[in-house]
């Protein structure tokens, strides 16, 4: 359209906010019971978090490359696809940081040594908030335990997961992993909410606050992290 | 186009326009008033049926069921035109579902549009959004929002004389391009314009409305209720009591009958995910009608000064 500037959030709505709600009520019946699967490891995601390490380093981006190429598919391309057009793409999307996290897992380079007490502490935070807290948005809404949001089903807490993880790792190529989990809260649904005035609407703006200390502590050299720490040399 | 003249035939018509309601094709109390295509002479009635939001509610068995039930509702309360769009998600689908379960109404008025830049796959995407509605042609086509109208707009006048479709239109919203529009309806044989119009966004009433008026043209209102915030706002005031004089029982219908007795006006298209709401609105393209006087009154009392 030639007069994209015109349109508000608004005009831009394709569906309403009950509708939305709907679907993460049919995605965890049908898929019944793995939203406790996908529960219990995001316990597992946060005890290796919290252990740390090149073992644990490799199996966090492994379990979170599974997890992504999951919601690409089962989430972004059959359930959201029906309402959202956009959502194609945002299979892809997810599907490039799905391939991203298992390149660096099998070929990429870990420090042992954990990161920096405010960047780990920071991280951990995320990690344990897109597992515990996340679900417990849609009963404080008033809207029951049936539409709740989990790590490994929904797409919000696996990204904001995936920057704790990635926070919580000292992993050279790290830095290449963030964009696209940075970019999700703010996606187009949280925008939606945001446009609809759903009771919910802040959740967006708190959502995407992580995600610039996220960047801060990932990319300025030093910042949160010891200076001059180094990974060791790859093993062929 | 000859404003003066195009003024005298509207403010007659405004004048005319309480005989519109009761007079115009009202065969009983209980169905909507008609008014004609003006291309055709055929009559549709002042009420429709949107899809944007509403209709768009996926794989969901339940909430599809739910909008089958809005048009059974407003096929039984004597509607005909729905309207949507490839743009409207999964829509065009729950319409389809819902007409194959309501047994294919003869009555069914297909208003859909043509939404894509490139001219070359404009009628693949109508041929999917056909086979979506289960329909054997669209009655209306129109150019969603102007996109690429230079280039659809011939494949559609192509169409109408094949017969693969009736009528031809081009929509707009948000009160936005109207001078395109304008140049559209002065240089184009449409049969149809789309655009946004309801008591308090109505700059349409100074050159659209009167230009669809002289150039037979006939008129779909998108957003009568400002997609619900109109409602919403007016929620907050009780519904004065001279609204009974047209019949009105509830602010939507004070809102819709605004609209709907404007001359230049065929058919607005509230949408709507209830049943209650979809009677209600039908409801009011029946009985009386305000006139002129009476339309600027309700202007003005929701404006704030009356
Ligand atoms: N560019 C374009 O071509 C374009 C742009 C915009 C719209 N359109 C078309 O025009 C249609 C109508 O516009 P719209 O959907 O934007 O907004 P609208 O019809 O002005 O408002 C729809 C809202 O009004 C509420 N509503 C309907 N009937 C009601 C009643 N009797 N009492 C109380 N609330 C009522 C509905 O809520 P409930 O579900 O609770 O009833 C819904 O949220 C669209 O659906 C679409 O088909 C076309």
């Amino acid at each position: 359209m030639s007069e994209w500037w015109t349109y508000s959030l608004r005009d831009l709505l394709l569906f309403s906010s009950r509708t939305y709600t709907r679907l993460f009520e049919l995605h965890n019946q049908e898929w019944w019971p793995l939203p406790l699967f996908a529960l219990a490891l995001g316990a597992v995601l946060f005890a290796l978090a919290w252990r740390g390490g090149e073992r644990a380093g490799r199996a966090l981006l492994l379990v979170l490359a599974a997890c992504w190429l999951w919601v690409a598919w089962a989430w972004h391309a059959q359930r959201y696809a029906p309402i959202n057009w956009a959502a194609e793409y945002f299979a892809w999307a997810w599907g490039v940081q799905a391939v991203l996290l298992g390149l660096v897992a099998w070929q990429g380079r870990f420090d042992a040594a954990p990161a920096a007490a405010l960047r780990r502490g920071f991280g951990l935070f995320l990690v344990g908030a897109a597992w515990v807290i996340y679900p417990l948005l849609a009963p404080l809404l008033g809207r029951g335990w049936t539409p709740a949001e989990l790590f490994g089903m929904a797409p919000d807490p696996t990204a904001l997961a995936t920057l704790g993880v990635l926070l919580t790792i000292k992993q050279r190529q790290a830095g290449g992993l963030f964009p696209i989990p940075a970019a999700v809260p703010p996606d187009q649904r949280e925008a939606t909410l945001w446009a609809m005035d759903a009771p919910e609407f802040w959740i967006a703006p708190l959502a995407s606050l992580p995600c610039g200390p996220a960047f801060v502590l990932a990319y300025l050299p030093g910042c949160g992290d010891k200076p001059g720490t180094q990974c060791p040399p790859r093993v062929a | 186009m000859k404003p003066n003249s195009t003024r005298r035939r509207l403010l007659g018509a405004l004048a005319a326009a309480p005989l519109l309601g009761p007079a115009a094709g009202l065969a009983q109390p209980t169905r909507p008033a008609t008014r004609t295509i003006a291309s055709s002479g055929e009559a549709i009635p002042l009420v429709g049926l949107g899809t944007w939001i509403t209709f768009n509610v996926g794989n969901d068995r339940a909430a599809r069921d739910a909008s089958a039930e809005v048009m059974r509702a407003f096929f039984a309360a004597g509607g005909r035109l729905i309207d949507s769009s490839p743009m409207y998600g999964s829509a065009q689908e729950v319409i389809g579902y819902g007409l194959a379960s309501l047994g294919r109404p003869a009555d069914v008025f297909s208003a859909d549009k043509v939404w894509i830049s490139d001219g070359d796959r404009g009628r693949t995407q109508m041929d999917t959004s056909r086979r979506l509605w289960g329909v054997p042609r669209f009655d209306l086509m129109q150019v969603h929002n102007l996109l690429s109208w230079e280039v659809h707009l011939p494949t559609l006048f192509a169409m109408k004389a094949a017969g693969q479709l009736r009528y031809v239109g081009i929509t707009t919203s948000h009160g936005r391009r109207h001078g395109d529009m304008e140049r559209i309806m002065a240089s184009q044989p449409i049969d149809f314009v789309q655009l946004t119009y309801n008591l308090v966004d109505r700059e349409v009433e100074q050159r659209l409305l009167p230009l669809a008026l002289e150039r037979g043209i006939a008129v779909l209102v998108n957003r009568p209720f400002q997609q619900g915030a109109l409602l919403d706002r007016l929620a907050r005031r009780p519904l004065p009591a001279w609204a009974a004089e047209i019949d009105c029982t509830s602010w939507a219908q004070f809102a819709l009958k605004f609209v709907i007795s404007h001359p230049a006006v065929t058919c607005a298209i509230p949408a709507t995910t209830r049943v209650d709401h979809v009677r209600e609105n039908l409801a009011a393209a029946g009985r009386r009608m305000p006139d002129a006087a009476m339309r600027a009154r309700m202007a003005t009392f929701v404006a704030g000064r009356g």
